[in-house]
């Protein structure tokens, strides 16, 4: 079964489940809208939530790319100066000891109810996973690489480029990954505190009327969102890493 | 090689420690210029330490010192090639990529001459049809004979290999032991291996580090036949169970 195929048989599969679930509890259609009821209203509204999901998207993807450049080089910093390792990886343990939930609030204070705070918070959510894997990825280098390296001549720059970076990749991959599971949460947590617009925005305004089906819409707009934003950057990632035989290529 | 001799090298008063516990200590050698010195020994007594010592690498996890000159008084760096038990080569790049890796390193740009030189090289080897693929898809015994092209690509007077065929089947060992000694023949060669078949086959003297604290003595020179020498006859058998008796022995001794 190829992986399109397989994809659908999940997404038809949990839809079913959904479905099967409202008829089994029969919940009435406030507490849990049967999949149709859904998406009628993802029809009959699509103006509405596209200009919502647009704004999402925005934040997620600008989080994402200033998380990943801000982890890269946070990443880039610690292997290649041990006076700045020692001082900043205890601060970069604090700031992931902080639940970053919590500094939502600060964050619409600091930043205000545009897209700057929502930025911010997957920014921040997303900075840890990519520095710690791509820091990890850069460490853990077979030694033997690094010695053969240093007996052809090799300096430390030339030696980060050629050997730590590329051996790196499939970490910096997973961190990615990873990443983009949790950038949608950053925004739409950062919507949910303080925003005039989003797919978190239009969730909580839908749940404080009780158009439960709407909160649905926009969630599953939300999931197809996360779902293609992954399957870009699971594809990104692969072809940064073509060597490795589980990718396919030898 | 560039025409250039290949020179002899001197350590003086080498010692290696772990945690405190002396590995050996105050070892001083020589290995001549232009021949192969093998160095055997049990498992744990130093000779792969003693060899990155050589290398200019730190000890793994221990504490080594004392000094390493060239017979010819020039200094030691750039003049050294390093081939160890894993091929070590790079999986994101070709063979032929991994081959002239050095260049890379080193910062200078590879001509069309350097390419065919190491297109010339994976000839020799018999790799030539392969210098495209990715390590990935070769098998291990193709994979150290890139590894032992990337070796004669450095084209340094002094090569170090840590036991480089012993991860090897006794038929691919056998063929790439043929192969690096054509290849290598008039360089300073130090090999570590645990095969004293393997020693008497390729080297032109041979060491044997062993006890604790370790010490280094010279065996008898192998037969006087030329390199690589037939494992087959009566004399070389008769060595190699020698050698394996000796070094049981001293394993013995030393547990």
């Amino acid at each position: 079964m190829n992986r399109a195929l397989r994809l659908l048989t999940t997404g038809f599969g949990l839809i079913a489940a959904w479905w099967l679930l409202v008829i089994v509890t029969d919940a009435p259609p406030f507490m849990l809208p049967d999949p149709p009821r859904v998406f009628a209203v993802l029809v009959d509204r699509t103006w509405l939530i596209l200009p919502h999901a647009g704004i999402t998207a925005i934040e997620i993807v600008i989080g994402l790319s200033l998380g990943t450049i801000l982890g890269g080089a946070s990443a880039l910093l610690l292997i290649s100066a041990a006076p700045v390792r020692r001082w900043l990886l205890p601060v970069l343990v604090v700031s992931q000891a902080l639940p970053v939930f919590a500094l939502a609030p600060l964050l619409t204070l600091w930043f205000g109810y545009g897209l700057a705070s929502k930025v911010a918070m997957a920014t921040l959510i997303i900075f840890f996973p990519v520095t710690a894997a791509f820091y990890d990825g850069l460490r853990r280098v077979d030694p033997g690489w690094l010695d053969l390296a240093r007996v052809m001549g090799g300096g430390r720059a030339t030696i980060l480029r050629q050997i730590r970076l590329p051996a790196a990749l499939p970490a910096f991959g997973s961190g990615l990954r990873v990443a983009t599971a949790v950038a949608p949460i950053g925004a739409v947590v950062g919507e949910w505190v303080g925003s005039s617009a989003g797919l978190g925005y239009l969730m909580l305004h839908a749940n404080g009327r009780m158009q439960t089906d709407l909160m649905f819409a926009a969630l599953l707009v939300l999931a197809v969102m996360a779902l293609g934003l992954y399957a870009a950057v699971d594809a990104g990632a692969r072809a940064l890493t073509r060597w490795q035989p589980e990718n396919g290529y030898a | 090689m560039d025409g250039l001799p290949s020179p002899g090298i001197t350590v003086d008063a080498a010692g290696l420690s772990f945690d405190g516990r002396i590995v050996f200590d105050g070892l001083s050698f020589r290995l001549e210029g232009g021949c192969w010195t093998a160095l055997l020994g049990p498992s744990g007594v130093g000779k792969s330490s003693l060899l990155r010592f050589i290398a200019g690498l730190p000890a793994a996890g221990g504490d080594i010192r004392g000094s390493v000159d060239a017979g010819d008084g020039m200094a030691l760096t750039g003049r050294v090639a390093y081939m160890a038990q894993r091929d070590l080569l790079l999986p994101w790049l070709s063979v032929l990529d991994n081959v002239t890796l050095g260049h890379r390193l080193r910062g200078t740009p590879l001509g069309q001459q350097d390419r065919h030189r190491a297109l010339h090289l994976l000839d020799q080897v018999g790799l030539a049809d392969s210098a495209d693929a990715r390590p990935a898809a070769l098998s291990g015994g193709m994979r150290q004979r890139a590894a032992l092209a990337r070796t004669l690509w450095e084209n340094r007077p002094i090569v170090l290999m840590d036991e480089p065929f012993s991860a090897l089947d006794a038929l691919t060992r056998f063929r790439l032991q043929e192969t690096a000694a054509g290849l290598l023949r008039d360089r300073t060669v130090f090999l570590v291996t645990h095969d004293p078949m393997e020693a008497l086959r390729l080297a032109d003297r041979i060491l044997v580090l062993t006890g604790s604290p370790a010490s280094l003595r010279e065996t008898a020179a192998p037969p006087a036949l030329p390199r690589p020498r037939d494992p087959g006859g009566e004399a070389m058998a008769a060595r190699a169970a020698a050698l394996m008796r000796d070094l049981a022995g001293t394993e013995g001794e030393a547990a």
